[in-house]
Order: C-alpha cells, then sequence, then structure tokens
C-alpha cells in the first residue's frame, strides 16, 4: 500500500505538473485497507469507452494490483440495485446513472448520501469541488461527470432534392417534406417536451403543461401523429446504427454518439441543433457498501472525478465536463486530433436554442407518465 | 445424430418382481381354495422361509425405495433451484404487504372509514397518515408506497413524493414554540431523561415491529430463521438480526400511560436511531414528529390530570402545556391539502383503502385489463387496455409461427424420411445445424437479412423487384418476429414429422394406388392422417416454446412484434411492477401447463426423444 | 424410390419439347436480369431467345459426345458477360447462370429428368414430384442462408451490419479480419469466453451426474407418482424462458446466489437437466433388465453392475444428453442475463449486449467461430453415430 501510495503521489505530481498544491493532495482514504477489485457499472459502448481510457485505465496502472469490471447495467440501475437490496447482497461499487435515476435512488435510500467536499478534489486553484461542480450537484447522492445532450442526427444524403436540410426539432414531425423513418427513445423523457414544445407549447411553460392530465393526453397525441413512422430505441447504440444502415432518415441519441458516428465512423450524418435537451450523468454510490470497498471507491473517485480526469474524458466523447475548472482544458481528439470544444454541447453556437431538463419534474412524475406512455405504445 | 421423436409405450419383457408377485397371489388364492385345501399344503414359501408372498413384498418395497433413492437427489435440487423460485415469484402476484406495512396506523383508521359516502376521511386518519408518512419518508420507503399505488392510481407516486418531502414542516409553528420556550427541548438528554423508566418495554417492541415490517428488515419467508441457516450455507450468512438490535433506551411506562402519542413516537425515533443509524437517542434530539405528538398529548391532558403526573421532568411539561395553548393546534388535514390538493379528494384516500389488505387480486386484474373499482371489478378505459391485447397477438402470432413450422416442415420431413439413409442424414446436417446454432446468432442473421439495407432487400432492389426508395420493411414489426421466430423453431417441427414418417411403410400409399385412388386421394386417406400424431407433437412443441420467446422478439421485433414475455422483462427491470409481472407471468404458465398436460396426453412426456 | 439406379434410358426428346421448356426457364432468369438492366420485356424475350438456341445449338449441333465442352462454354459465354455488366461478382453469377443452363439443357433435352423415376409416372406426377423438390429446397435454402450470410459479413471492414459497396464489388478492401482481432484481443470477450468455458461444463456435469442416477431410477418399473415426478424434472424444458428466470432471479437473491458463479452453474443446471432425464430414459427404454439381473447372479455388487454392464449400454443416451445440457447451457442468455452479474459474463451475455448495446460487427465473428464449432460437433457426432451402428451390426446409415 505504500509503495502504491508514493506512486500515486509521484505519477499526480508528473500529471499536474505546475499545477497548485492542491493537485497533490491524497485521496482522503489513502492508507486504509481497500478492496483490489471494483465492479463499475456504466452504458457500454463509446461513453463507456472514454471512462476506461480517460481515468479507468491510468488508475489501474497506477494501482497495478487493481481490477475493474464493467456491468453495462446503468439502463436498469434501479432495478437491478433495489433487488439487490431486498437481498441485502449489494454486488456493484459505483454505478454510472442519470441525474434523475439519482434522484431516485437516493430517495429510495439505495444510493449513499455524500459530503461533496469531503470525498471530492478540489480544483487546481484550491476551489471546493462543491462550487466547482456547482449547481451540477442535484442530489445529495450525485457526483457529476457530464453534461450531455440528447438531440437529433439525420442522414444528410437522405435529404430530398431541392429542400433544405432539417434545422428544427419539429421536422421530426414532418414526414411530407422529410420522408422516412425517425427513431426515438422508448420512454415518455424528452420525446413529450419535444412534441409539447411543436404543438405550440411555449419553451419555458412545458413542464407546467406536462403536469396537467390535459397535458400529457396533448402530448401523446401530436406524437401519434408520427406514431407509425418511428423505430423505438432502447439503448444509446441503436440510432447511431439505424442511421448508419440508412434504417431512419432522424433519430434522437445523445450528442456524443453522434459525434462518434459523424467524426470517427464517418458516415454521412448531421447534427441538428436545435431544442438538445442537456442532461447530466455521474455516479453514485449504492448504500451498504462493506468498508474496505467503499474505501476503494472513494479512492478511485478521488482520482477519476479531479479536474484534469474529467478533461481527459471529452478527448474520447463528446460530452462537456461536469467541472467549471475543466473546461480551460478541454484540447483535441485522442485519435483524430481535431477540436473538441466545438462538439460540445455546452458550446454557444450549439446551444442557441436548448431546454433544460427538468430533474425535480421527471423524479415526481416519471411513473406517472411512464404507465401512461407505455399504455399507448402498447396499443 | 440427435432427434426428437415419440415412441410407443414403453415395454419391458423380462419378468419382473410385481409379476411374480401377482402370480404368487393367485397361487395363494388357489392354494386356500376349498378343493386343494388340504393342511400341508400351506402358503409358498421362499428360500429362507419367509412366505413367497411376503419376501416379494418387501423386495418389491425395496426397489420402489431404491428408485426414489435414485431420484430424491436430482428432485430436491430440481425443487430447490427451479420449483421454489417459481412458486416465490408467482407468491408476488398477490403479496401486497406493502401498504399495511407502510401505513400500518392510516390502514386502520380508514378501516371504518366509508368510501362511498363521498366524504373525505375524519381527522384521525389524517393524523395517522402524518405519523405513518413522517417514519416513512425517514427510513425513505414513501416513494416505494408510492410507486406502488401509482400502479393502480396514475398519480400516487408524484402524490407521496411531493408529500414526503413536506411532510417534516407540518406543525412548524408548535415545534418552534416548544424550542423557543426552552432550549433543553433541543437537548438529547433532556428527552432521554424524561421519557427514561421502566414498564415501556411494550410500545418500544410495537415500534420495533412496526419499523421491521417497514424496512422489509426481517427473514422474510415463512422459513424465518431456516432461510438465515440456508444462507449460512452459501457464505452470505444473516447479520445481527433486526430484532435483536440493543436500543440503549428504556421508555417509561407511566410517560407511556400518560402521554401515549409521544411515547409512540419517541420509540419509533430510537428504533430508527439503533436499527437505522446504528446509534442511540443520545445522539440527537427527536425528530418533528416527537413534538407535533407531545402537542396533541398535552392538549389531550387537562391540566389537573397533568398536574398528577410526577415523572421527570414534569415542571417543563406544565410549562409546555401553557405555551401551547398560544397557538393554534397542528390542522393536519390543512397541512395535507396544502402540500398537494389531491389529499382533499377522496381518490387517494381511497385507494389506500382499497389496496390495504396484505393481500390482493389486483394485479391480477390489472394484468387483464381490469380495476378495482367501488362497484367491484370492473374493465379499464378503451385507452387503458393493452393487456388483452398483447395476449392475443402472442397467441395469434405463436399460432402463425406453428402454421408456418407445419407448412414448411411438412414438406421436409416427408423428403427426409423417404430419401435414402446417406442423402436424408446428409440433409439432416442442414436441419440441424440452425438446431446446435446460438440463438443469438440466428436472430442476429435474420436482423441482417430483413433491415432496409438488408441482404434480402438488397437483392430484390438488385434484381429490379421493388424500386430502391420502396424497400420493403420487414423488420420491427410482426413480420420480422415471425420469419426469424418460424426459422429458429422449425427443427422442433421437422424432427418429430420425421420421426413418424420414417414409421410409415411407403407400401401402404402404394396399395391405396393400386386399388384405384388419386395420388390426393391417397395422400388425404392413407398417408395424412398417419402423421397426425407427429403434427400435434411439433405443434404443440413449437406453441409451447414460442408462447414465451422473449430474445428474439426484442432485437427484431419493434412494437408491434413483441410478446407477453418482453413486456414481463420490461416490468420487471424497468416499470419495477413485480407484482404485475409475476401475474403475467402466472396466466402465461397456467396457458403453457395446459398445453403441456395435452402434449402429454397426445404423446406421453416419456415418449419424447431427443438422441438416438 | 431410390435413387441411383436407372430406370428408363437416357434418349435425345423432340426439339419441340425442349425447346420451349428451356426457353420459358430462359424468359425466367431473363425477367429479373431485364427489370435490373431497365428492360422488362426485351429481357424476357430475350433471355427465352438465348436460352432455346443455345439448347438446339447444344444438342442438334454439338451433340451428346461433345457435353463437356458445350457445359463449359456456356459457363464461360455467361461469366463473360456477367463481367461486362456487374464486374466480378456479375461474373461470378453468370457463371453460376452458365453452369445451371448447361446441365438444364441435357437434362432436360436427353430426358435424364425421367431417369430414376417409376416408368409408370405421368407427366403430371413427374412435374409434381419435381417442383415438391425445389419447393424442399427452398425450405433449406431459408433454413441455412442466414447462418451462411452471417460469415462474410463478419470480414466485413466496416463497423456496421451491412454489405458495403467494397464487399459486393470484392474489393479486398472491404474486407478485414479486425473483427476477429477484436474477439481474441478484447478483455471483455475474452473474458466472456472464460466464464462460458467456466460455466457449461460444471453446469453439464451436474445435470448429467444427477439427470442419469434420477433416470434410472425413473427407468424401473415401480416408482410412486411417476407421472408427477416426470411433470417436475422436466418443467425446466417447459416453462417460459423469462418465468425461470425472473423467479430465480427473486429468490436466489433472496439467499444471496444472484451474482454469483454458484448461482449461474446451479440455474444452468437445472435447465440442462430435462434434456439428460429425456435421453437417458430413452435409451433405458430399449434396456434388456434381465441383463442387470444375470452380472448380480454372477457376484458383481450394484457398483460393479451399473459401472460394467448398465454404464456402458446407456453411454451414448448420457453423451447426448450430456451434449444438449452444454448446448443450452453455452448458449443460454435470458437467465444468466437476471442471475448472473458482470462478474459471470458469458458468451451470449455478451453477444446479446453487443447487439443491443454497441452493434459491432465483432458478434458476427464470434458467430461464425460459434458456427464452425457446431458443424465439427455435428460431424464428430455423425461419425461417431456411424461407427456405434456398425459396431452394433445395424446397417450402415
Amino acid at each position: 500500500m505504500n509503495l502504491a501510495k508514493t506512486l500515486m503521489a509521484s505519477t499526480a505530481l508528473t500529471v499536474a505538473a505546475g499545477a497548485l498544491a492542491a493537485q497533490d493532495m491524497e485521496s482522503p482514504v489513502a492508507g486504509e485497507p481497500m478492496i483490489d477489485s471494483m465492479t463499475l457499472v456504466s452504458w457500454g459502448g463509446a461513453y463507456q469507452n472514454s471512462q476506461q481510457k480517460a481515468y479507468v485505465e491510468p488508475y489501474i496502472e497506477m494501482n497495478p494490483e487493481v481490477s475493474a469490471t464493467w456491468d453495462e447495467s446503468s439502463n436498469e440501475a434501479v432495478a437491478k440495485l433495489r433487488a439487490m437490496a431486498e437481498a441485502g447482497n449489494i454486488t456493484w461499487d459505483l454505478v454510472d446513472v442519470v441525474a434523475s435515476d439519482a434522484i431516485r435512488l437516493c430517495d429510495e435510500g439505495l444510493a449513499m448520501e455524500v459530503d461533496h467536499d469531503d470525498i471530492l478534489k478540489p480544483a487546481p486553484d484550491g476551489t471546493d469541488a462543491s462550487d466547482d461542480f456547482g449547481d451540477l450537484i442535484v442530489s445529495d447522492c450525485f457526483i457529476p461527470q457530464i453534461v450531455y445532450s440528447t438531440t437529433f442526427g439525420y442522414r444528410t444524403d437522405m435529404v430530398p432534392e431541392g429542400v433544405d436540410a432539417p434545422d428544427s426539432v419539429c421536422d421530426v414531425w414532418d414526414t411530407e417534406t422529410y420522408p422516412g423513418k425517425r427513431s426515438l427513445e422508448r420512454r415518455p423523457i424528452n420525446n413529450m417536451e419535444w412534441a409539447l414544445y411543436c404543438d405550440g407549447v411555449a419553451k419555458d411553460e412545458i413542464y407546467d403543461v406536462l403536469a396537467t392530465e390535459e397535458g400529457q393526453d396533448r402530448a401523446l397525441d401530436k406524437l401519434d401523429e408520427i406514431k407509425d413512422d418511428v423505430i423505438w430505441w432502447s439503448a444509446g447504440a441503436d440510432t447511431p446504427q439505424l442511421l448508419a444502415d440508412g434504417e431512419v432518415f432522424m433519430g434522437s441519441t445523445y450528442n456524443g454518439r453522434l459525434f462518434s458516428v459523424i467524426e470517427e465512423q464517418d458516415q454521412p450524418v448531421g447534427m441538428l441543433w436545435d431544442m438538445q435537451v442537456f442532461d447530466l450523468d455521474g455516479w453514485i454510490i449504492p448504500e451498504d457498501l462493506e468498508e474496505a470497498e467503499l474505501n476503494r471507491v472513494l479512492d478511485f473517485l478521488w482520482f477519476a472525478t479531479d479536474t484534469q480526469r474529467l478533461a481527459d474524458q471529452s478527448a474520447y466523447i463528446s460530452y462537456g465536463p461536469a467541472r467549471e475548472s475543466s473546461a480551460p482544458l478541454v484540447s483535441t481528439h485522442a485519435e483524430l486530433g481535431i477540436e473538441m470544444a466545438p462538439h460540445m454541447p455546452t458550446d454557444p453556437d450549439n446551444a442557441e436554442n436548448t431546454l433544460l431538463y427538468n430533474y425535480e419534474f421527471w423524479a415526481d412524475y416519471r411513473d406517472d407518465i411512464d404507465a401512461k406512455f407505455q399504455a399507448w405504445l402498447a396499443q | 445424430m440427435s432427434r426428437l421423436s415419440s415412441s410407443g409405450p414403453q415395454t419391458a419383457d423380462a419378468p419382473t418382481p410385481e409379476d411374480a408377485f401377482h402370480e404368487t397371489a393367485t397361487l395363494d388364492d388357489r392354494a386356500r381354495g376349498p378343493q386343494r385345501g388340504t393342511e400341508a399344503d400351506g402358503p409358498m414359501l421362499a428360500a429362507d422361509g419367509t412366505p413367497l408372498k411376503k419376501s416379494l413384498a418387501r423386495a418389491l418395497r425395496a426397489q420402489k425405495l431404491r428408485a426414489l433413492a435414485l431420484i430424491a437427489p436430482l428432485l430436491i435440487f430440481v425443487l430447490v433451484t427451479f420449483i421454489a423460485p417459481i412458486a416465490d415469484m408467482l407468491f408476488r402476484s398477490v403479496e401486497n404487504q406493502i401498504v399495511r406495512d407502510t401505513l400500518p396506523r392510516t390502514s386502520a383508521a380508514l378501516a371504518t372509514w366509508d368510501a362511498e359516502s363521498g366524504d373525505l376521511p375524519p381527522d384521525s386518519a389524517f393524523e395517522a397518515l402524518y405519523s405513518d408518512l413522517f417514519l416513512a419518508a425517514e427510513a425513505r420507503r414513501h416513494t416505494r408506497l408510492g410507486q406502488r399505488l401509482n400502479y393502480e392510481n396514475t398519480g400516487m407516486s408524484s402524490l407521496f413524493r411531493g408529500t414526503g418531502r413536506d411532510v417534516d414542516d407540518f406543525g412548524e409553528a408548535n415545534v418552534e414554540m416548544l424550542e423557543d420556550l426552552d432550549d433543553r427541548w433541543e437537548e438529547a438528554e433532556f428527552w432521554i431523561s424524561m421519557t427514561s423508566g421502566t414498564g415501556g418495554a411494550a410500545v418500544l417492541d410495537a415500534a420495533r415491529e412496526r419499523f421491521i415490517r417497514l424496512d422489509d428488515l426481517s427473514t422474510r419467508g415463512p422459513l424465518g430463521d431456516a432461510w438465515c441457516g440456508v444462507k449460512g450455507v452459501f457464505g452470505a450468512p444473516c447479520a445481527v438480526s433486526a430484532e435483536d438490535v440493543d436500543l440503549g433506551f428504556t421508555l417509561s411506562g407511566d410517560f407511556a400511560e400518560t402521554f401515549p402519542r409521544t411515547a409512540e413516537a419517541y420509540a419509533e425515533f430510537a428504533v430508527f436511531m439503533a436499527i437505522e443509524e446504528e446509534e442511540t437517542v443520545a445522539d440527537d434530539e427527536p425528530w418533528e414528529a416527537v413534538y407535533v405528538a407531545l402537542d396533541r398529548d398535552l392538549r389531550a391532558l387537562s391540566p389537573e390530570e397533568l398536574a398528577a403526573y410526577d415523572g421527570p421532568e414534569a415542571e417543563a411539561l406544565r410549562a409546555a402545556q401553557a405555551a401551547l395553548a398560544d397557538v393554534p393546534p397542528v390542522d393536519f388535514r390543512a397541512a395535507f391539502v396544502a402540500s398537494d390538493e389531491d389529499w382533499g379528494t377522496v381518490e387517494p384516500w381511497r385507494t389506500i383503502r382499497t389496496y390495504a389488505p396484505p393481500y390482493t387480486t389486483g394485479y391480477f386484474l390489472n394484468a387483464v385489463d381490469m380495476q378495482k373499482t367501488p362497484d367491484g371489478p370492473a374493465l379499464r378505459d378503451e385507452d387503458e387496455r393493452i393487456y388483452g391485447l398483447l395476449f392475443q397477438r402472442t397467441l395469434f402470432m405463436s399460432l402463425m409461427i406453428t402454421f408456418s413450422c407445419i407448412l414448411l416442415g411438412y414438406p421436409v420431413a416427408w423428403l427426409l424420411a423417404n430419401l435414402p439413409m446417406r442423402t436424408a442424414n446428409l440433409l439432416m446436417i442442414l436441419v440441424l445445424l440452425p438446431f446446435w446454432t446460438s440463438l443469438l446468432v440466428r436472430t442476429s442473421a435474420w436482423k441482417v437479412m430483413l433491415q432496409q439495407q438488408g441482404v434480402i432487400n438488397d437483392v430484390l432492389v438488385w434484381l429490379g423487384l421493388v424500386a430502391d426508395d420502396g424497400r420493403l420493411i420487414m423488420i420491427n414489426n410482426q413480420f420480422g418476429t415471425i420469419v426469424a421466430m418460424t426459422h429458429i423453431l422449425l427443427p422442433f417441427m421437422i424432427l418429430p414429422l420425421y420421426s413418424v414418417m420414417q414409421t410409415i411403410p411407403p407400401s401402404y400409399m402404394r396399395a391405396a394406388k393400386s386399388l384405384g385412388a388419386t395420388p390426393l386421394t391417397a395422400f388425404r386417406r392413407v398417408y395424412f392422417p398417419q402423421t397426425v400424431p407427429g403434427i400435434g407433437a411439433g405443434s404443440i412443441l413449437v406453441f409451447i416454446l414460442a408462447i414465451g420467446y422473449y430474445i428474439t422478439p426484442e432485437i427484431v421485433g419493434g412494437t408491434t412484434g413483441t410478446f407477453i414475455s418482453n413486456r414481463i422483462a420490461y416490468h420487471i427491470s424497468s416499470s419495477l411492477n413485480w407484482g404485475l409481472a409475476a401475474a403475467l407471468g402466472s396466466i402465461l404458465l397456467v396457458v403453457v401447463l395446459v398445453l403441456y398436460w395435452a402434449y402429454d396426453k397426445i404423446v406421453g412426456i416419456d415418449n419424447v426423444k431427443l438422441g438416438g | 424410390m431410390s435413387d441411383g439406379i436407372a430406370i428408363t434410358g437416357a434418349k435425345t426428346l423432340p426439339f419441340s419439347f425442349t425447346l420451349p421448356v428451356v426457353g420459358a426457364a430462359g424468359a425466367l432468369f431473363g425477367l429479373f436480369a431485364g427489370t435490373a438492366q431497365g428492360a422488362t420485356l426485351l429481357g424476357v424475350l430475350g433471355g427465352a431467345a438465348i436460352c432455346a438456341a443455345l439448347a438446339w445449338a447444344a444438342l442438334s449441333l454439338a451433340g451428346v459426345e461433345r457435353e463437356r465442352a458445350v457445359k463449359w462454354g456456356v459457363i464461360a459465354l455467361f461469366a463473360l458477360a456477367g463481367l461486362l455488366v456487374g464486374r466480378i461478382a456479375g461474373a461470378i453469377v453468370g457463371a453460376l447462370f452458365g453452369w445451371f443452363l448447361g446441365w438444364f439443357i441435357y437434362w432436360i433435352g436427353r430426358g435424364r429428368y425421367r431417369m430414376f423415376l417409376p416408368p409408370y409416372l405421368t407427366a403430371g406426377e413427374v412435374l409434381w414430384h419435381y417442383t415438391f423438390r425445389v419447393i424442399c429446397g427452398a425450405v433449406f435454402v431459408f433454413l441455412i442462408t442466414p447462418i451462411l450470410v452471417v460469415m462474410p459479413l463478419s470480414f466485413n471492414a466496416e463497423n456496421f451490419f451491412t454489405f458495403t459497396p467494397e464487399m459486393l464489388a470484392f474489393d479486398p478492401e472491404g474486407y478485414s479480419l479486425k473483427h476477429y482481432r477484436d474477439f481474441f484481443t478484447s478483455a471483455d470477450w475474452q473474458q466472456a469466453l472464460r466464464n462460458s468455458i467456466l460455466i457449461a461444463p460444471v453446469a453439464t456435469l451436474l445435470a448429467v451426474s444427477f439427470g442419469t442416477l434420477a433416470a434410472i431410477g425413473l427407468s424401473s418399473e415401480h416408482v410412486p407418482f411417476r407421472q408427477a415426478i416426470m411433470a417436475v424434472l422436466i418443467s425446466p424444458m417447459i416453462v417460459p424462458l423469462i418465468i425461470s428466470a425472473a423467479g430465480m432471479y427473486f429468490f436466489y437473491s433472496r439467499i444471496g446466489l444472484q451474482g454469483t458463479y454458484l448461482g449461474v452453474v446451479l440455474a444452468h443446471a437445472a435447465l440442462g437437466i430435462p434434456f439428460v432425464i429425456i435421453t437417458v430414459t430413452a435409451t433405458l427404454v430399449g434396456f434388456d433388465r434381465s441383463l442387470t439381473r444375470a452380472a448380480a447372479n454372477l457376484g458383481a455388487n450394484p457398483v460393479t453392475t451399473f459401472r460394467r454392464v448398465q454404464m456402458p449400454l446407456i453411454l451414448p443416451g448420457v453423451i447426448s444428453g450430456g451434449l444438449f445440457a452444454f448446448i443450452t447451457s453455452f448458449d443460454e442468455v435470458v437467465v444468466v442475463i437476471f442471475v448472473g452479474s458482470a462478474n459471470q459474463q458469458t458468451l451470449p451475455w455478451q453477444m446479446f449486449t453487443g447487439l443491443r448495446e454497441q452493434i459491432s460487427p465483432t458478434i458476427l465473428a464470434v458467430a461464425t467461430i460459434l458456427v464452425c464449432i457446431s458443424i465439427a460437433l455435428l460431424t464428430t457426432v455423425e461419425i461417431l453415430r456411424r461407427r456405434s451402428e456398425r459396431l452394433r451390426g445395424m446397417s450402415p446409415g
């Protein structure tokens, strides 16, 4: 353990050469007993890959005795954690979830409440972690990593001749001008907001309308117009695949996946930066971990959420780092060498018309609207 | 090479003890018969001198025991690893402890309320809900109850979440009044000295039991400690059970008698601190609900009654009573309605009341598109009915798949049965290769084949049969599921058909033709009837397998081509409505078991052959 | 109705029969070729004319003696034509068609199609006979094509599931081994492979040992509640997987088996048991019980009897039951997803995630490898079967 400590300290020094003394701080649990294996839960695909490259591999390099196993179950994290808690047998150590799931897990006592300033490294200039993350800490259990957005991609070669490429989210409903299938996520979140917006609801009233029965029906009626043209996706990789195969004309997905299709896979796909929905993704620690497990997780988190690591992650995928102090460190893509900043959802050019996702609303109404949406879908 | 076939009934030519047993029995009877009945002719004896009948009976019993001993390990294995899990899951379809465990006092208060009167429940119900919800929110169990009730009445989830956040602040004015009156009210020590004593163990035990049920901490199931034994064997021993955790606090009987609500609330607080936080009451001041309860108790007592109380800190209590007279009592009803106006309607209360019993038919009703109403079970609204549709769709697609399997499998089986052995075996490999190929491989292959830019569409476009912009949509719908599953299940039809057809002598058809039948008549009247058992066996097998499929429809079925299984999986992993998943599963299981029974009657489960 | 013996001799049939038949076949192919080039009618007429002309030339000008040369000529002709129209892919399709046409001309023209059929069949019956075979052929194509299609796609140089234009043009650029490299180098896939190899044999062993014992018990004459016991033991095969999976998920969670290696092994063993029971009881049906009694009579104790007499005879059933149990576990995905955790990810699980989360042709590479293993297994089993039948003195099949 001593060797590991020295190693870690010295690596931190080299990595953040020239940084302030804050960067040399050891994790609060350094020296405590820790287990050597971690089970990390994430989303698979390009995103998980970016995590692997940006901080899991470097961490293992520093601590060669540690092994990390990935479980691609973030989609079903709430269900699985609940079953595990019921059995009193938590097999996960760190779970990557979206903010609204984190709120839910926190409400149910399935995620551990943390003190962000205690367990997360301060910014290089000494700013406390909680200030560095700022408003993005939407729940006491939630440790934000990235800001991402859900937006639309479309096949540039399937735009009919003589027509401009789509530039509004409402073009999804315009099957006259832009024939072809659409792909939408098989859940109400985002779809309902877009439907109301395109049905003429003002942007800042969307959630008020959606809180009413009539508003929910109105959104579903709007979605009904294109129901026959929609392929519903449930995994982040679906829309990129459907677009690459030419199965759909346009589809919603995470902007990082679209980036990967457009820039890395070189497919004829364009990105629609209109009414993109901002959301957060981050870690939660399951409640009731064994002490040695918890120490390992905390040691890892200390490293994996520091300013440099979050900035590193953006070299592999176009998601904005959740720390304010990471933003200036965002540089170029690890392999392609292109500038990443213009591809971030937070870039001003991309963020002209955006929707800020209301976590609280969805934490409260998720069950209600989900029930309606699924019933509508099955008919 | 393996094949799935049915053969005749089991036969054994060798004599068995049972035959001998019957024989001796007849001999014995005859021996006793009058015509041969001399004294010297006793019963037949075995070599060791015991009567043969007895000796054989013993041999028979030994044989039975030996057979059972051979079967027992497997039977126990299957019962534990397979049957028990299924029974356990089916039990979830009627289990409904959560309402009563989370809201015990509210359920009791609502028991006498007439939901049909249209009136709101009495104040006592609001007060009960406050104390139930407060504890549940502290233990973070209220959202789970909200979710549970949301399955029955949409909107309950957000109602419980919202109110759960606000419930801390109910009676804020009264709490503050107490705290402002004397700093000691905010000290843990003061509360302990006021409430400690002996004789209040019953209140503490009740609170402990309530909390254990609320937090689902008991070793569940009827086996209780036996579970811990089983868990111990697998290396996951039970922690110190919540029943045995030391509270580090004893309650005064006098206090509990004079201040029943406060004692109850404080006991809950003590239990919560000990079990959930692994601390004691000495570590923190009590939570708001205790102050509110004290407020209620002090108002219920007349000054004279309180003057008679001589427990510790009696003076402070009397001062508090005097001070609280200046603020109005806590209006629970108003507080709930202020938190969410839905509490001012009958609907949420009726839902709680309807689903209070520990067992419910609610999930099953839900699974057949019905719901509980004041007038008994009734169909849901038109736009909420989906399960009937899904079951219909599952049955329809399974039938289509079975039918296409017969259509495609029959000629192939006939060809295989009528070709020379060597050629037939070679062709058989073509049937068996898909059978042995991973299900996922075949499903992904169909994805490659059927999609709009897939192989079939490419070929059709290349041949000019469809235009490039008019590519057929063959995936993410029922067609995709039916094609892919027909392919996957076809071997299960061909193999039994083949083995039946192999046993039909070709001379029958020739004989029919030579007697003047046209080929069609000969087939219809002579050949086909003999293959009916094969069709029956294959069809039921294919149908049983099809109806429970999950993976293939999930990948190629889109929204219209999915089965009830996909819905079950959705409820298990996404909507978390495990009870409904269990109810849907039970219905599916019953359908399959009926089919299995039919299969057993038609073919005999002993006669299914998979190898040879 | 046996192939191999010529019943009717071959003779050249009149052109009044041959030419229309061959012409019709040509018209059919011309229809496709024509539509593909945008000239349907021309294709039909041209196809009929060309094929009929070729048939006439082959049968009357070249004659039967130069059959071989004519066939090669036809192949070369169409391959060349295909090359001009559609490059390499066209050439291959052309050659295939040429090969078919050459064979078809002589098959029809020389009346070979009747050679192996009883001479009393009417023309209609002969036509039906071959139509029937074509139908069966189509079903076989249906059965096998999806599996064959997977193989070339696994060499795709792109990261997606479709045939790229480069692949269709047989451009080497369009092909690569990278997905195989992926499989053999990726830690995830290797871990999955290791897990599968760790889980399946143990589950099989459990299923086979318990199953064989129980099957022997079940096959004795006097088992009380035989039907009920049988139903219980067969149930894992009958109950829909999703129900089994859900039940095991909740129950194993409760007793701390969820997410453990042991849990997955037990679950898979339970699923494999019906196959062992069914195959072993089937072999025991034909088992002559007097053999065991004879062995006992000769002084063998029950264990020796089992080992030396019973076991060798039921071994084929045990092995094939074991194979089924193995494949059940090796190919199982629903239950393992529920009962296992990340540490028990098996190959099928990894493939399922691959299909749903990060679609990559690595799955197809794995699929190809698995299909090859299946073929090897099937061939082995077939060879073993023939050998065992020969040993038992039954007719070689």
